[in-house]
């Protein structure tokens, strides 16, 4: 009984102990080390708008429906995109409504970019991330909308290519990963240079 | 796989290869009470201060009926104190999103969850759990339920090297050290680098973006309450909502995660997990998460050979470990990149393979690879939704957690799990050649199987009978308000994978899932809890048990007939028994659910 009695003040003054070493010190030393060193990214890789307001984070991407815009994935985060609420869409491969979301969104996708009726359409395009905020698109997804984009803002498709090439960011040190184009940095790049209809 | 897998995949097989042997040094140094590390200097004090201010005295060792009393009792006292703060965090400071308290069986599910080093989730992180939550009650759990697995292994570790000893070392002793000479240095380390990828680390309130493109969306009405309006036909009331901002999350995220990686917990700061762009921004944070799992585990294989003085076996068990991990990638990544008929036939690019709940920057090989790694640890982190997953892919992680998470395994409990694999595989080689079993110049007696029996059989007792009991019972079927159903978010033969998913990784203390069941109902709430609870302390208190009968035995020489431990022939018979007992013991389950739904996709069948 005495050992009981023993060990449990032991775990009880382990706990708080650690809690205070553990879930006091520690992340305030990380926090002191991420402020100083990396600002940026700390708080959020914010990026700031030409009114000083907060447009987003280089690394969350966002719902662009418009057709001058180069156009996300599919997210099944909240309702589109909210930060708040990540998620993918969790649908199995033989779910009826997968397969009916991924048909719609095919449909869509080829006529938004005129494409013809039996045209390959890129996978990105027409499934939901894991995230629901995936801020990027495959090069051939955004190769394929440039034309629309580049129509609707009265732009040349090779300017609209050139600002596709600048957005994209290639696998890590040439291996890691996969190549991506982040949709929001993309889309803000185009309306810096021609202004809003 | 194409040749940009294969190069990653070699590069991380030979981080995993050329650390396994100076991490187990370290490691071997931090699991000796009397061991000395270069981290002394800073340390030292502060270990001496916490064995003061606990009253333990780190000369003592004790038994191992005394060493299971104070793990479970520190594990017990630790969980109270979580489940405490998640139902107080309304009253509690750092809560700047004024986020209600935890309920009742959802606080009971993840103190029970985060305590076993499951890290099972019911809810959604951001949406949830305030930053004192995430911060203190959650983190705690991160760091010493991963100390402890990996004192449990050392225990373990020692009761096989040791002869006529009664004692299998301290576990205050275990704990503090491994905590701060092992756990705390690589996390402040690893957090940094996390956050130059762009992982946040702040106190700031949520932040609030613009949009430069305004939508609108159809969302239920609610009434004054928040109460959703049903109309006439019983479906709710959908009215236009105009999103002009997108809410930003903030908070203490590098810290949790370099410890939820490290330590294999796999509890996310967000919903989304390692799919969500802070929690996971670049391939390198990936990778190195990636890595972070598997690092202890492989060395701790290292630490096994050094302290039985047989380096070869400590090999041999990680080249096992090696080949399973091998295996279950190449067939996850094989039917992720092949995808699904159901796509192609609609007229997406094949090439792109299945990317339903992928991300872009990771892409099909890093995330079959996640996959594979985070379901052969305990870890349980996801960077895609295994729920999407073909089949056959989400086959792979299934099939990795019903094996005990032995490749590599969770931080200790990898070691301790395919240590009573290796005892069977001596057992069953013993009966072969019909001598008495010999492990490491011990005698292994029908006391020591029973013990490791045990452990085999609970995990199946676990995982089947609570899936059979769901899969049947009308409370296995809520609704998103966790209501009752007739049916999950995916009906057919995956809404069974979702069910068998679920207990398979509680059971196995893993904590990722085929996330499409609504698992956060009161029911599947509590008996999930007990699931990670049975898997956690229903294989320690019988491993333990086994340590202290090992322990004692006395040392026998070794002669002609003795099976040899290590080389390619152990290796192999190690691998059979695993996927042999594995086999056995889940196949049929395995068939109604992956199985079934791989052949009825090709065939065109819908749910």
């Amino acid at each position: 009984m005495n050992t009981i009695i023993k060990e449990t003040t032991t775990a009880v003054l382990a706990t708080l102990l650690f809690a205070l070493v553990l879930c006091g010190i520690y992340p305030v030393i990380i926090w002191g080390a991420g402020q100083l060193l990396f600002p940026h990214q700390a708080n959020g890789s914010l990026i700031e708008g030409s009114d000083r307001k907060t447009v987003g984070s280089e690394l969350l991407g966002q719902n662009f429906t418009s057709a001058k815009y180069f156009h996300p994935r599919p997210s099944s985060a909240g309702t589109g995109y909210d930060a708040a609420n990540s998620s993918g869409s969790n649908l199995g491969p033989t779910s009826q409504k997968l397969i009916d979301a991924v048909k719609q969104r095919v449909a869509d996708y080829r006529a938004e970019n005129g494409l013809a009726a039996d045209a390959l359409v890129p996978g990105d395009a027409v499934t939901a991330s894991g995230s629901g905020l995936d801020p990027h698109i495959s090069p051939k997804n955004a190769l394929l909308q440039a034309s629309r984009v580049a129509r609707e803002r009265g732009l040349g498709v090779d300017v609209v290519k050139t600002e596709i090439d600048k957005a994209t960011t290639a696998a890590q040190f040439g291996i890691l990963g996969e190549a991506g184009v982040n949709v929001l940095k993309l889309n803000l790049a185009l309306d810096a240079m021609s202004p809003k209809k | 796989m194409n040749t940009s897998g294969w190069i990653q995949l070699i590069l991380f097989a030979a981080a995993l290869l050329v650390t396994a042997k100076p991490l187990g040094l370290y490691l071997c140094k931090v699991l000796d009470a009397n061991g000395k590390t270069f981290l002394d200097p800073v340390i030292k004090p502060i270990e001496r201060l916490t064995y003061k201010l606990t009253g333990v005295d780190p000369k003592q060792e004790h038994d191992w009926k005394r060493y299971a009393t104070a793990m479970l009792l520190f594990s017990l006292v630790s969980m109270l104190f979580t489940y405490a703060i998640l139902r107080l965090q309304a009253v509690l400071p750092l809560n700047p999103q004024k986020l209600v308290a935890v309920g009742e069986h959802l606080a009971f599910n993840t103190a029970a969850s985060f305590t076993t080093n499951t890290n099972w989730q019911s809810y959604g992180g951001e949406s949830t759990m305030s930053y004192l939550s995430q911060m203190v009650a959650l983190t705690i759990h991160n760091f010493v339920s991963a100390a402890v697995g990996i004192s449990i292994a050392a225990a373990l570790v020692r009761g096989i090297a040791r002869h006529t000893s009664q004692t299998i070392g301290n576990f205050w002793v275990d704990l503090t050290r491994v905590t701060y000479y092992l756990l705390v240095p690589i996390c402040v380390v690893f957090a940094v680098v996390l956050v130059s990828q762009g992982m946040i680390q702040n106190f700031k309130p949520y932040d609030s973006a613009s949009l430069s493109d305004p939508f609108t969306t159809q969302v239920p009405k609610v009434d004054d309450k928040g109460a959703a309006v049903n109309g006439p036909d019983g479906k709710p009331v959908m009215v236009d909502q105009k999103i002009d901002a997108q809410t930003i999350v903030q908070g203490p995220m590098a810290s949790q995660i370099a410890i939820k990686m490290l330590g294999t917990n796999g509890g996310g700061y967000t919903n989304a997990n390692a799919a969500q762009p802070f929690e996971n921004p670049t391939p390198l944070s990936n990778f190195l998460q990636m890595f972070a799992i598997f690092a202890i585990p492989s060395a701790l294989t290292y630490f096994l050979g050094r302290s039985v003085r047989n380096q070869g076996h400590g090999w041999a068990v990680w080249a096992a470990m090696f080949v399973l991990f091998f295996a279950g990638v190449m067939v996850a990544a094989h039917y992720e990149a092949a995808g699904n008929p159901n796509f192609t036939a609609l007229g997406v690019d094949p090439a792109d393979g299945n990317m339903e709940g992928k991300e872009v920057r990771f892409g099909i090989f890093n995330s079959a690879l996640f996959a594979t790694i985070t379901t052969d640890a305990s870890c349980g982190a996801v960077n895609s939704m295994h729920d999407s997953f073909t089949p056959m892919g989400g086959l792979v992680p299934l099939l990795n957690i019903q094996l005990g998470e032995v490749v590599f395994g969770g931080v200790g409990a990898g070691l301790y799990g395919m240590l009573i694999y290796v005892i069977i595989a001596v057992f069953i080689a013993g009966l072969m050649v019909g001598r008495t079993p010999e492990y490491l110049g011990k005698k292994i007696e029908p006391k020591d199987v029973k013990m490791a029996s045990f452990v085999i059989l609970i995990l199946a007792f676990s995982i089947l009978g609570f899936s059979a009991w769901a899969s049947v019972s009308k409370m296995g079927a809520p609704d998103a308000t966790g209501a009752l159903t007739d049916g999950t978010n995916n009906s057919g033969p995956h809404g069974f994978s979702e069910i068998l998913y679920a207990y398979s990784s509680c059971t196995g203390n893993n904590g990722s899932a085929f996330a499409g069941l609504t698992a956060n109902a009161p029911w599947y709430d509590t008996t999930l809890g007990f699931a990670t609870l049975f898997g956690r302390f229903a294989m320690i208190v019988p491993i333990l048990a086994l340590a202290g009968s090992l322990a004692r035995k006395k040392l026998i020489a070794e002669s002609a007939g003795t099976f040899p431990v290590s080389g390619p022939l152990f290796t192999s018979l190690l691998v059979g028994t695993v996927l042999l007992i594995g086999a056995l013991t889940f196949v049929p389950a395995l068939v109604l659910g992956p199985v079934v739904e791989h052949f009825l996709m090709h065939a065109g069948k819908l749910f």
